[in-house]
C-alpha cells in the first residue's frame, strides 16, 4: 500500500504541507524572493489591517461572491428544472448550454470584453433595440463589478449538469407517491425534490464560494484591477503585491488570511449542512 | 357549482386537466429554453463570426453578425504575427504530458487507497479530501520560491511535475471506483499468482475506462485553460503557453485591439475541446455525473 501511495505522500509533502508552512513563515516576514526572509513579526499583518486597498480587495470579492454564487446557484438549478422535463432537443439544449462553460477563462475574457464594449460591443446593441441606451458597464467603476458578475452566468452549465444528474437521481417513487397525495408541483418541489437534491446544492454552494474568492482571470485579463480598483479582487491583489511589487511576505499573510476563511466558511457551510441537508438513508459523506 | 365540483372530483376531469396543465408549462419551458440557449450561445456565435471579419469590419456599429465577405486570411495571420503556432504547440505538449501524468499517478495512489488496509489510512484519506479546498493562492508563494531554487523558472516543468504526484479530485473519484470493484476478481487474480502491481495494471486499470476517461478529459481542459501558474513561471514568449499569449494580446502591445485576431485565437483555442467533446459526448455527461466536478 504505501508504494502505491507514495507518489501521493511525496506530493502532499512538497507540493502542500511544506509550502502552506513556508507561506506562514514569510507571512512574518520581508521577503522579496531575491533576497532572504527578515523577521518583521506581525508587521505584515498589522499593515495590511491598516491598508484600504486591502480592505477595498475583501470588499470587492465578498460583494461578488454574495451577488454572483446565490445567483449562479438559482440560474443553475432552474435551467436544470427546465431541462429535467420530456422535451424534444433536449440533448441539444443541454451541450449549448453547457458548452460555454468549457470556454477558457482568458477566451471568455477576451469575448466578453467585447461583448461590454460601451460603442461597438454586442450588449449596447441590443439594448438599444429597446431603446437603452447602455453603460460604460467595465469602464464605469459603477458597473464594472456587477458587468463580471454578469457575466460569470455565462458559466453556469457546469453546475447547471451537476444539479440535473441530482435531479434525474431522484427516485420516481417518491414523485409519484407525493403527486398521489396530492401535493402541487410546488409543494413537490419544496419537500420532495429539494431535499432530495440538497447534498448537491451544498456542494455547489462551497466549490462556488472557494472558487469566487480566487478570482483573477477576469481581472488579469479585462481590468486589470480597475477603473478606481472597482474590480480588485482579493488573489488579484495578492498577484501584484507577490510578483509586482515584490513583497512575497505581505502576500503570504493575504494568503494566510485567505486560506482561514476558506476553511471557517466551509467549516460552517458544512455545520449548517447537518440541519438542512437531507442524506438518503442518514449516510453521511 | 356543485356539479362542477362533483367533476372536478372524477378521475377523468382531473385527469385531462393536468394533462392539458402540464402541456401548457411544457410549452413555455420549451420557449424559455429556446430563449437562454440562444442568449448562451450569442456570444460563442458572434465569436466565430468575428474571426472571419475584416478589422475595419470589426469596428462597425452596429456590429453586424454575418461578415460581409469571409477573411480567411485571419487564420493565417495570427500564425505569422504572434508566435501562435508556438505557443499552440507548448499547451498542447504541456497538456498531453500533465494527463498521462495525472491518469498514472492518481490511479496508483487511488489503487493504493482502495485496496488496502494499512496504518494511518483513514488519516491520510482525510488529508487529502482536505487539499481538495486548498485555495491554489495559499500555497503559490513557496512553490514558486522552491521551484525558482530549482531553476524551473521559465521552463514547463512546473507546469508538468506536479501532475506526477496525484491530484486530491482524480485520486478521490478513482479511489471509489476500485473500492466498487467486486472482490472475487481480485481473488482470482491472486490464486493466478498475480502481484499486488500485476492486478492494478490488468484487473483494475482495464475495467475503469469510463472514470479514466472522465479525468483524462478534465485535466486536458484544466491544464489547457489554465493562467495563473504559466504566467507565473513563464516570461520568454517563445514559452508562453496560449492563454498567456492570448492574454498579453489585450495588453498595451496594440493600439487598437485587433478584435478579429482575437476572436480568431479564442476559436482556435476551442478547437481541441471542441473535439474532446464531439468525441466523447456522452462519456462526458456521464463522467459529470459520476465525479460531480466540472
Amino acid at each position: 500500500m504505501y508504494a502505491f501511495i507514495s507518489p501521493w505522500v511525496i506530493g502532499f509533502t512538497v507540493f502542500a504541507l511544506f509550502p502552506i508552512l513556508a507561506s506562514l513563515y514569510y507571512s512574518f516576514t520581508d521577503y522579496d524572493i531575491i533576497h532572504s526572509p527578515k523577521w518583521v513579526g506581525l508587521g505584515n499583518y498589522r499593515e495590511m489591517f491598516a491598508d484600504d486597498l486591502y480592505w477595498n480587495s475583501v470588499m470587492v470579492t465578498l460583494k461578488y461572491t454574495f451577488i454572483s454564487v446565490p445567483l449562479q446557484l438559482l440560474l443553475a438549478m432552474g435551467f436544470a428544472l427546465l431541462l429535467n422535463q420530456k422535451l424534444p432537443f433536449k440533448g441539444f439544449f443541454r451541450t449549448a448550454m453547457y458548452f460555454p462553460s468549457m470556454v477558457s477563462g482568458v477566451a471568455m475574457s477576451l469575448l466578453w470584453y467585447w461583448v461590454f464594449n460601451p460603442q461597438i460591443g454586442l450588449f449596447n446593441y441590443m439594448l438599444s433595440w429597446f431603446g437603452v441606451k447602455g453603460p460604460a458597464w467595465l469602464m464605469d467603476p459603477n458597473t464594472a463589478l456587477y458587468s463580471l458578475i454578469i457575466m460569470s452566468f455565462w458559466g453556469v452549465g457546469g453546475a447547471m449538469i451537476i444539479f440535473l444528474a441530482g435531479l434525474q437521481g431522484v427516485p420516481t417513487s417518491l414523485l409519484e407517491a407525493a403527486r398521489l397525495d396530492g401535493a402541487g408541483k410546488l409543494s413537490i418541489f419544496w419537500h420532495v425534490t429539494l431535499p432530495m437534491i440538497s447534498p448537491v446544492l451544498l456542494f455547489q454552494l462551497i466549490l462556488g464560494v472557494i472558487e469566487s474568492f480566487q478570482v483573477f482571470t477576469q481581472a488579469f485579463v479585462m481590468t486589470h484591477g480597475g477603473p478606481s480598483y472597482s474590480t480588485w479582487f482579493y488573489v488579484y491583489g495578492l498577484y501584484t503585491s507577490a510578483f509586482k511589487e515584490y513583497r512575497a511576505g505581505y502576500s503570504s499573510a493575504m494568503a494566510w488570511v485567505l486560506l482561514i476563511v476558506v476553511l471557517i466558511v466551509t467549516y460552517i457551510i458544512m455545520k449548517l449542512s447537518n440541519r438542512y441537508v437531507y442524506y438518503e438513508g442518514g449516510k453521511s459523506r | 357549482m356543485i356539479t362542477s365540483n362533483r367533476m372536478q372530483e372524477s378521475g377523468v376531469w382531473t385527469a385531462a386537466r393536468s394533462r392539458r396543465k402540464l402541456d401548457m408549462t411544457r410549452i413555455i419551458s420549451f420557449i424559455l429554453l429556446i430563449m437562454i440557449t440562444l442568449l448562451m450561445l450569442m456570444p460563442l456565435i458572434f465569436m466565430v463570426t468575428t474571426s472571419f471579419k475584416s478589422q475595419r469590419e470589426t469596428m462597425q456599429y452596429p456590429p453586424t453578425l454575418f461578415p460581409d465577405s469571409l477573411q480567411f486570411s485571419n487564420y493565417m495571420d495570427i500564425f505569422s504575427r504572434l508566435q501562435f503556432g508556438t505557443m499552440y504547440q507548448n499547451s498542447l505538449m504541456i497538456a498531453v504530458i500533465t494527463v498521462l501524468a495525472t491518469l498514472l499517478s492518481s490511479s496508483l495512489v487511488a489503487y493504493g487507497f482502495a485496496r488496502f488496509r494499512g496504518k494511518g489510512r483513514n488519516l491520510m484519506f482525510m488529508l487529502l479530501l482536505s487539499t481538495m479546498m486548498l485555495p491554489y493562492p495559499a500555497i503559490m508563494i513557496p512553490q514558486f520560491v522552491l521551484f525558482s531554487k530549482l531553476g524551473w523558472v521559465d521552463t514547463f516543468l512546473p507546469l508538468i511535475v506536479p501532475a506526477f504526484f496525484g491530484s486530491a479530485y482524480n485520486i478521490f473519484l478513482l479511489r471509489q471506483f476500485f473500492a466498487n470493484l467486486p472482490e472475487e476478481l481480485f481473488d482470482a487474480g491472486r490464486m493466478d499468482g498475480c502481484t499486488e502491481i500485476g492486478m492494478y495494471w490488468k484487473i483494475a486499470l482495464p475495467l475503469s475506462g469510463a472514470a479514466m476517461a472522465t479525468i483524462a478529459i478534465f485535466s486536458f481542459i484544466y491544464s489547457w485553460n489554465d493562467l495563473l501558474t504559466p504566467v507565473l513561471y513563464l516570461n520568454s514568449a517563445d514559452k508562453f503557453t496560449l492563454p498567456v499569449g492570448m492574454a498579453s494580446l489585450t495588453s498595451s502591445k496594440f493600439r487598437v485591439a485587433p478584435w478579429h485576431l482575437l476572436m480568431v485565437a479564442s476559436v482556435l483555442a476551442l478547437l481541441p475541446i471542441v473535439v474532446l467533446f464531439i468525441l466523447a459526448q456522452k462519456r462526458f455527461v456521464e463522467g459529470i455525473v459520476l465525479t460531480g466536478i466540472k
